[in-house]
């Protein structure tokens, strides 16, 4: 009885642990994982049917077309870690665009005018979190009361287009570092930068781990002494300060020039690629690197689409229908890591 | 034991509380209660739930803090403002229900908040290697890199008390940390318990098992109704006299009922099981159930106790095997079906699948029958109340308020509430998986009443409890479960604890 219970059970179960060993110490990847494989497929799909599309141009637009959706994906990846959400980041991005811009034609030095514009983010972040933290306002509506008041703020500042002639701002995206048919502008490089020092906070400090920790479980965070309001507010305020980094880079993007209707649901397509990137919703499980992919996934159906010459309305079904296929494999994921549970 | 009698009338007390009141709004949770804790002794705090038990444990680890009075650790007047305050001070807590992180590693659950850094950056391998440590006092073999969330709960329990060591500690309290360990485990954790007695800790331990306090145990205070009842050596205070003061009176009898023989049931079952299979972790197992009938199950954790509860309910699928009622067969593949069939159920999981908290006594008793009945035959809202508030009389649930959110409830109240759903929709068979856990003595016995009388008046009740001397008490028949697999059903009259704990211990691990 006793060698036939064994000899049914042991083999299977060490199996089983080697198996769930090593999907317990890569299970968070996963959803990222797929998500470079999707763009892999998209890649190499787009370069069989064009033949044209694997160029070094074509790829070192994708990164500068993207470059302040990359920013504000990495600043909100922060936020939705910590089981919260911010829509505010396309006005954000919006009004400190338009404010920095309305700074430096009014003649205000360049070096002042961008630390101000990163600070109206982080102020416009800081407010959401606060509210969020200590006024126990729903993360959604907080940081919807931020994308009013964010694109209201650039309604005043201006009702039209502002031309910088700041020729920092003007350096920043017409500089092109390349190697032979391959560039990047000073914006991708602030976008790889920001997503790289993301990246490495989340991973390697006290305060990227208790973000973690938040989205993971909040009270038992505090239960384990960790600073779970500072970290909260935190996160919003990154993500807010993005939102001013974004609004440089896209103001330079524009051929120098801001716009207050800039970044009208620019929120939605961030959030769209901080889930295909594979972070969870509800928190504590994501990588900056994979907002980054989905960053990229988006861009590069847009290029897709531009090159079928298909209507541009398709690219929106399209990003749909991802987002859907990444919410069931999220849900598929969480209810087998319960069931392990 | 008698050992410390002597010197802790001179040892300064490690912890002390005096003339501690708490108060939320007007509900006095603590009335000046003294309470002293010395290093190097195991004290066990006891008292039925409500009691003040979980108010003093966190005014002590800095969760809330008195209204007036004084905490003192080592002679010094102590102001915690958060657990924070309280964990830096060596105060360490393991809560009842797990407070750690599911989506992240072991290590970082055992060291974040104190992890090792270099220049200002985590060092993993070391933190990996500090976790190992931790883990390996514990006598658990897991990989610290691994998330949490994969492990069972009772290894997670453990990873708390690794996390509860892992820092200099001064006063460990521990809240039920046993509740879901096995033997072998608890062992374990009493191995180290000692260990840190040695080394000079304060150990607070708090748990519903009487066998467990009276054997880990240096000192006892017993409160009840927020108030200090008195301070005990637990060899001075019989079993008997130490439930008297915690309750104020003496425990309510269990009543004795006659009991079915197996032969009976298995001419008369009114629910009959055959080769029982399912994927969670039952294996070819055979039931038959009686009108009228408790059957106990008895089994170790993880040996399918759960398992067999959640194929007879609906709740798993089958992957083999047939369930017949009143020699029909039927298809139980949903809860819902298997109500419709009087089948309910009851999880060992009172928060996640049991009570809504946030939801009111009423609405969380009628909430079944309504959904039974469908959204388009509207229980009116007087007849509703009514049908509540017999439950909440026959049941005794306190406080007699049917608009409160069931959250505010005790343990024991919410079991009934609970309880009370189910019995609404009418069942013929109740499935209750760990009914009594995590609740106090007196309520545990009215529960097992309950039981009783459901019983006596026809009601068929499986009856599953990790205390075997509970399952004895109610069943007439105990099913014992070892490895997935039922090996026996035996009639409870037969049977004693230490009987029962042979059958249902492994081969391998009954040594230990």
């Amino acid at each position: 009885m006793t060698t036939t219970t064994q000899a049914i059970v042991k083999p299977g179960s060490t199996a089983k642990a080697t198996m769930s060993s090593f999907v317990t110490r890569h299970a968070t990847w996963l959803p990222t994982f797929a998500a470079i494989a999707i763009l892999v497929v998209l890649l190499v799909g787009a370069q069989v049917r064009f033949g044209n599309f694997l160029t070094p141009g074509n790829m070192s637009a994708l990164l500068l077309d993207n470059a302040s959706v990359i920013v504000l994906a990495a600043g909100t990846t922060f936020v939705i870690l910590t089981a919260g959400i911010d829509l505010s980041v396309g006005s954000v991005m919006a009004f400190t665009g338009i404010f920095g811009a309305k700074l430096m034609s009014d003649g205000v030095p360049t070096a002042i005018a961008i630390p101000i514009m990163f600070a109206c983010g982080a102020a416009i972040g800081l407010l959401i979190g606060v509210l969020v933290q200590y006024f126990n306002v729903q993360p959604f509506i907080a940081s919807l009361a931020g994308l009013f008041l964010g694109r209201g703020l650039a309604f005043v500042v201006s009702l039209n287009s502002i031309r910088v002639e700041n020729k920092e701002i003007g350096w920043l995206q017409s500089t092109r570092i390349g190697l032979g048919d391959w560039y990047i502008t000073p914006t991708g490089i602030i976008a790889i930068l920001v997503v790289v020092i993301g990246a490495l906070v989340l991973q390697y400090t006290r305060f990227g781990r208790t973000i973690y920790a938040v989205g993971g479980s909040e009270s038992s965070a505090r239960l384990m002494g960790l600073r779970v309001s500072r970290t909260k507010i935190l996160a919003y305020v990154i993500s807010g300060f993005c939102g001013g980094l974004a609004g440089l880079l896209l103001t330079a993007y524009s051929g120098s020039s801001a716009y207050p209707r800039a970044g009208i649901g620019t929120e939605l397509d961030v959030i769209a690629a901080v889930v295909i990137g594979g972070t969870l919703l509800t928190g504590g499980r994501g990588y900056v690197v994979g907002s980054l992919i989905g960053v990229l996934v988006l861009g590069c159906i847009n290029t897709i689409i531009s090159f079928m010459g298909a209507e541009q309305s398709w690219n929106r079904i399209i990003v749909g229908a991802l987002l859907l296929l990444f919410i069931v494999l999220q849900r598929a994921i969480v209810s087998r890591s319960s069931r392990t549970g | 034991m008698t050992g410390h009698n002597g010197p802790m009338d001179e040892v300064r007390p490690l912890v002390e509380l005096s003339r501690a009141t708490v108060r939320f709004g007007t509900l006095l949770a603590l009335d000046g209660v003294d309470f002293r804790m010395y290093p190097g002794e195991v004290h066990s705090l006891m008292g039925e739930n409500g009691a003040g038990k979980s108010t003093l444990i966190r005014a002590i680890t800095g969760v809330i803090s008195l209204t007036e009075g004084t905490l003192t650790l080592g002679g010094e007047r102590m102001h915690f403002t958060s657990p924070q305050d309280a964990q830096r001070a060596g105060i360490s807590t393991v809560y009842q229900e797990i407070n750690l992180l599911p989506n992240m590693s072991i290590a970082e659950n055992i060291r974040l908040g104190r992890e090792p850094r270099r220049w200002g950056v985590i060092d993993g391998a070391k933190m990996r290697q500090e976790a190992k440590e931790v883990l390996d006092e514990l006598g658990l073999d897991i990989d610290p890199a691994s998330l949490l969330g994969s492990h069972s709960v009772a290894v997670q329990q453990l990873v708390a008390i690794a996390r509860a060591i892992s820092v200099d500690v001064r006063v460990l309290v521990l809240d039920e940390p046993t509740s879901s360990l096995d033997l072998v485990e608890v062992g374990e954790l009493f191995r180290v318990i000692r260990e840190l007695k040695e080394r000079g800790v304060a150990i607070l331990f708090v748990s519903h098992f009487l066998d467990q306090v009276y054997e880990i145990c240096d000192r006892i205070t017993v409160l009840r109704d927020g108030a200090l009842v008195g301070e005990y050596f637990p060899t001075d205070l019989l079993r008997i006299e130490l439930v008297h003061k915690m309750l104020g009176r003496d425990a309510p009898e269990f009543a004795e009922r006659g009991r079915l023989e197996s032969a009976e049931v298995r001419e008369n079952a009114y629910l009959r099981g055959r080769g029982i299979t399912s994927a969670t972790g039952i294996i070819d197992a055979d039931v038959d159930l009686a009108e009228g009938e408790v059957l106990g199950v008895a089994g170790l954790l993880g040996s399918g106790r759960t398992a067999l509860a959640r194929a007879v309910t609906g709740v798993d699928r089958l992957a083999a095997g047939q369930v017949q009622i009143e020699g029909r067969s039927v298809r139980l593949n949903s809860p819902r079906k298997a109500m419709d069939l009087g089948v309910v159920y009851s999880s060992e999981n009172r928060r996640a699948e049991g009570v809504l908290g946030d939801m009111s006594v009423l609405d969380n008793i009628t909430l079944a029958l309504q959904a039974q009945r469908g959204a388009f035959h509207r229980i009116k809202p007087a007849r509703q109340r009514e049908l509540a508030a017999s439950w909440a009389d026959a049941l005794d649930i306190k406080p007699n308020d049917l608009d409160r959110p069931v959250r505010t409830l005790s343990g024991g109240n919410q079991q009934k509430v609970m309880l009370a759903r189910l019995l609404a929709l009418s069942p013929r068979v109740l499935v209750l998986d760990e009914p009594t856990r995590g609740i106090d003595v007196g309520a545990k016995v009215e529960i097992q009443n309950l039981v009783s009388d459901l019983a006596t008046n026809g009601l068929s009740v499986v009856f599953i409890s990790a205390e075997l001397e509970e399952v004895l008490r109610v069943s007439d028949r105990v099913a014992i479960l070892r490895d997935a697999r039922i090996v026996d059903t035996v009639t409870s009259g037969t049977l004693t604890v230490e009987s029962v704990l042979a059958l249902v211990a492994h081969p391998a691990s009954s040594e230990a």
